[in-house]
Formats: structure tokens, C-alpha cells, sequence
């Protein structure tokens, strides 16, 4: 590891003067950009401790959340509020790593996290464009099971790791952001890019713009919503693919649902498609897994990876069963 | 400001890469936190930073100023076993003992999560109050810490009997 600086911000303002130093990285729980400063995939000269910035989970009027940034993921996972109000939000946190990292991570670098594709993180012997732009990818024609699906490009095949971040796509989160042209907020969907030709650039932050919180609007249909993760084993995996689902049926019909993707693309998967095809129609087997087809049909697999098409579309399939059954 | 460390204090160290990890093992003289991976992957570096569990060797030293680390060797109050460290020995909850001090140390802070009512993802209510004590929790919530001796068994064991006692009490 290169030799950096290390400073604690006070706040938001002192964060973002402290980050406006180029090579400054921001530090939350430090469980993914210290692992990547080892590896050398990252080489901040210095970093600022962000980990003071808020840690309030409140609760707004309208039946909302405004979190913290500085919130650390077990924190927000055994929350009260987003156990009863959006148990898919708490499941897919409790569902990512461990309970050891959960206590360490904060809510802010759980959304930064970067891809666990081995290329990137073999800073010696490999190829990739996320970590030196332009170099090539060794992962497109190398061994990629764990990689993208949907929305790839010749660039990069490369998936966002998060569980916390499907979740937080299919319930309409937003992300508060601060740098030092003012304050900005972003739909959780937007913040993450698809890698196009820039796949070094993860998401739409401008350097030394820093995340102050997150919000989630009142979504009554969240409290009956669920998380399922597919992995290789049964806990501390990340996902080969997962779903995040809400869904409200009257009388039989979908009245209204919600459904993002993970381990499939370079950002969480907002099911837009499949959410489309679903409203107004039966809450059935069939009406789910043409949903389903629908968001999958563009889907381009690898070498490797065909198997999750088919292991996505039956777990929509299976986890939207469950929701609809758990309603009658 | 200081690391308290088993209830000393300590100089931060000047150097930032330093780990928590090989600040107490090596500049300590605490080589009960053991290293198996130095990425996460393990849990045998496992200590209690602020009661909470943690995995020290992804800690940068200097996160921790001003914190208090509790080390396996700061859980064993005036040479008495801690409660879980005793049931280690009467289940046979290791074989090699490398992954023990990291298991014991989490053991300690997954009783604490319980007993604050934190979920585990296989938690069937969320919105319930009283959680379950079954193996399968017990199994979900310490799946950070591995064990490559196959010493799983008796470390579950060895933690239900801890659990249960503590829930009589
Ligand atoms: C062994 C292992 C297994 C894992 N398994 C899973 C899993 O199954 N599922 C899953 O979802 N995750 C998993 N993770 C990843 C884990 O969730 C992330 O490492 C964690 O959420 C990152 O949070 P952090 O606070 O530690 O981030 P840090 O490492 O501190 O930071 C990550 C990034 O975010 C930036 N950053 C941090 N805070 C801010 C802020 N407020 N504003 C702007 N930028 C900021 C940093 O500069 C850095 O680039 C695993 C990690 C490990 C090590
Ligand atoms: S040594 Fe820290 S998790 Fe393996
Ligand atoms: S006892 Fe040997 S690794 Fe667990």
C-alpha cells in the first residue's frame, strides 16, 4: 500500500474542503477501499474519515426516511421503521456479507462499493478498463460466471456487488449529495452507471462530491415486500443474482409492484419492463413469468453466465409467487 | 487521542496503513487476534471495537482513536475463562484453535445483537419481537467466522449452551 494521510471531517463542510485536495479519497467503514488500496486497485494519497457525518435514521411525517449517511448497514437493517414499513430494504442488508463487516460498513460506502470482478481486483496480472481506461478487459473473454447480463458493453461485463442498492432501487430511494457547487439530489436508479466506454467512472458523482444521506419516500406497498439472494453458498456469498419485490394485489389483479435485479448489471437493475407487463394483471404464475421475459429479453450472456437468465426468470418468478400467496 | 486497548491506552500509530490487526499483534504483544486472510474473508482477526464486532484486520489503526478495542485476551477477566470461552473447551469448539480467538470475540458480540434484537436474514418476522435460538440462526449470524479444522459443530454447541443459559437468566 501507498503511504497516505488520514484526517477525521467534523461535518459535511469540513468533509467536502478536505476532499477538494485531488487524490483525496472519502473513508466510511473502510471494508471495500482499504481492501482495494491492498490490492492496489486504489492509491489515495490521502483520505478523509467521513464517518461523522450524520448517523440519524429519521422518520418523516408522510411515513418516509431520511438516513444518514454515516448510518452503519447493521444499524439500518434492525431499524424498527424499515423492518415494518420496507422488510426487503432490512433483508437485503442482512443478506450481504457478514455481521462483522455489516457493523464496520456505513450506509454511504455501501453505495460506492466497487465490482468484486477478479480482473479489477488483480491489479498485477490482469487487464481492465474500470481500473486503467482504455487497457482492455481480460474478464469478456476470461472466466466471467459471476458477471453482467444486462446492459454491458464491449468495455466492461463487470456487476455491482451491492444487495443494500437493489433494494433501495426498487423502493424509489434518492441520493442527498453535497460537493462544492451546492447540493444536488439523485434517484438511487440514476446514480449508477451503465459502463459504456467509461467504465472506470461507477456512478454520476463529480470528484470530491460527497453522499449525505439517502431518502426513501413513503411506499405503503413496501411492507409487504420481500429480498431473495441465489448464491453458492448459504450465507457470506455475494449474489450469482438476486430480486428485491413489492407487490399489492386486489382482488386477484396486480394493482401495483415493485422490482429491481442484482448480480446481473453494472448497476442494481430496476425492473422497469417487467413492472410495466405486470400492472393490471392477474397475480399469477404466468402473468409473473412473462414479466419476467419481458426484462429479460435483451439479456446477453457470456461464456459462463447463461445460466442466469434462466435463474433470474425463476426467481421473479418464485419471489413474486411468495408475495402473492403471503397477500391472499 | 488514544486507542484503548483492553482497557490501556495506546498511541495511535503514525503510520495510517497500519491495521488494527498488526498494531495489536505486532506492536502489542497481543498475538491472540489472528490473521488468516487480511481481506475479510475469515473472521479470525474478529475483535469488539465499542462492544461491536468488527474484523481488525480491514480497521485502520487510526479509525480507532478515541474507541475502545476489547482483543480476546482483554475477554478473560483476572485469569477467570470468559463464560464462552469455557463452553470452547467443553465442546471440543476447536481442533487447531486458529480461528478461536476470532469465533469467541464474535460469539460475544453476536450474544449482545440478539440480546438488542437484531434480525438475521433468515429471521422469518421482522416485525416480531422474541427471536429464535436455533442452530440455523446461530449458524447464520457467525458465518463470518470460519473454521477450517471442521471444529463447526462444537463451536455452534458450544455457543447455544451460552445462548440459552443466558436467556434463563
Ligand atoms: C468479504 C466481504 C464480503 C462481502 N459481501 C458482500 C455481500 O454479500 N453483499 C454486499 O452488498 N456487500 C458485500 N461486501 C461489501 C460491503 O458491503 C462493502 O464493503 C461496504 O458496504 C462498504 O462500506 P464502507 O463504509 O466500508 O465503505 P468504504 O470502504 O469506506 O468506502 C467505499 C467507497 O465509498 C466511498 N465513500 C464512502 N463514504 C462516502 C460518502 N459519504 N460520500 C462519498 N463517497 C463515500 C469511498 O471513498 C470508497 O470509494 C462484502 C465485503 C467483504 C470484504
Ligand atoms: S484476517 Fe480478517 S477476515 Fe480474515
Ligand atoms: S480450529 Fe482450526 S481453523 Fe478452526
Amino acid at each position: 500500500m501507498n503511504p497516505f494521510s488520514y484526517s477525521r471531517a467534523a461535518g459535511a463542510a469540513d468533509a467536502i474542503r478536505l476532499g477538494a485536495v485531488a487524490g483525496t479519497k472519502y473513508l466510511g467503514g473502510g471494508t471495500n477501499l482499504v481492501d482495494l488500496m491492498r490490492e492496489g486497485a486504489e492509491h489515495p494519497e490521502a483520505l478523509v474519515d467521513v464517518t461523522a457525518l450524520s448517523r440519524e435514521i429519521e422518520e418523516r411525517e408522510d411515513g418516509g426516511l431520511m438516513i444518514g449517511a454515516a448510518v452503519r448497514n447493521t444499524a439500518l437493517a434492525e431499524h424498527r421503521a424499515v423492518r415494518q414499513r420496507y422488510p426487503m430494504l432490512s433483508r437485503a442488508i442482512l443478506a450481504g456479507a457478514s455481521a462483522q463487516i455489516r457493523n464496520m460498513a456505513t450506509i454511504g460506502g455501501n453505495l460506492l462499493q466497487r465490482t468484486r470482478c477478479t480482473y479489477f481486483y488483480d491489479g498485477e496480472g490482469s487487464r481492465c478498463n474500470k481500473r486503467e481506461p482504455g487497457q482492455g478487459c481480460d474478464a469478456i473473454d476470461g472466466f466471467n460466471r459471476n458477471h453482467a447480463i444486462l446492459g454491458a458493453s464491449p468495455a466492461c461485463v463487470a456487476t455491482h456487488p451491492s444487495d443494500m442498492c437493489v433494494a433501495l432501487a426498487a423502493l424509489d430511494a434518492s441520493v442527498h449529495i453535497e460537493g462544492r457547487s451546492g447540493k444536488r439530489s439523485v434517484p438511487l436508479v440514476e446514480l449508477h452507471r451503465l459502463p459504456d466506454g467509461r467504465p472506470d467512472l461507477d456512478t454520476v458523482l463529480e470528484p470530491g462530491e460527497l453522499i449525505t444521506a439517502i431518502e426513501l419516500p413513503a411506499l405503503p406497498l413496501a411492507s409487504r415486500s420481500t429480498y431473495r439472494k441465489v448464491r453458492d453458498r448459504a450465507s457470506y456469498a455475494f449474489a450469482l443474482v438476486s430480486v428485491a419485490a413489492a407487490l399489492e394485489v386486489e382482488s386477484g389483479t396486480v394493482k401495483d409492484v415493485r422490482l429491481a435485479l442484482g448480480g446481473v448489471a453494472h448497476k442494481p437493475w430496476r425492473a422497469w419492463r417487467a413492472e410495466e407487463a405486470l400492472r393490471g394483471q392477474p397475480a399469477s404464475e404466468d402473468a409473473f413469468r412473462a414479466a419476467a421475459e419481458a426484462e429479460l429479453a435483451d439479456a446477453s450472456p457470456l461464456k459462463d453466465n447463461a445460466f442466469k437468465v434462466e435463474l433470474a426468470r425463476r426467481t421473479i418468478v418464485a419471489v413474486l409467487g411468495d408475495l402473492a400467496g403471503a397477500g391472499r | 487521542m488514544a486507542i484503548t486497548i483492553n482497557g490501556s491506552d495506546v498511541e495511535a500509530p503514525g503510520d495510517a496503513r497500519v491495521s488494527l490487526l498488526d498494531l495489536v499483534r505486532d506492536r502489542l504483544n497481543l498475538p491472540g487476534t489472528k490473521k488468516g486472510c487480511n481481506q475479510g474473508a475469515c473472521g479470525a482477526c474478529t475483535v469488539l471495537v465499542d462492544g461491536e464486532r468488527v474484523l481488525s484486520c480491514m480497521t485502520l489503526a487510526v479509525q480507532c482513536e478515541g474507541r475502545s478495542v476489547t482483543t480476546i485476551e482483554g475477554l478473560a477477566a483476572g485469569g477467570a475463562l470468559h463464560s464462552l470461552q469455557q463452553a470452547f473447551i467443553d465442546h471440543d469448539g476447536f481442533q487447531c484453535g486458529y480461528c478461536t480467538p476470532g469465533q469467541i470475540c464474535s460469539a460475544v458480540g453476536m450474544i449482545a445483537e440478539i440480546e438488542r434484537g437484531v434480525p438475521s436474514v433468515i429471521t422469518a418476522d421482522l416485525g416480531g419481537e422474541g427471536l429464535s435460538l436455533s442452530r440455523e440462526e446461530i449458524q447464520e449470524r457467525m458465518s463470518g467466522n470460519l473454521c477450517r479444522c471442521g471444529a463447526h459443530n462444537g463451536i455452534i454447541d458450544a455457543i447455544s449452551e451460552i445462548l440459552v443459559r443466558e436467556a434463563a437468566e
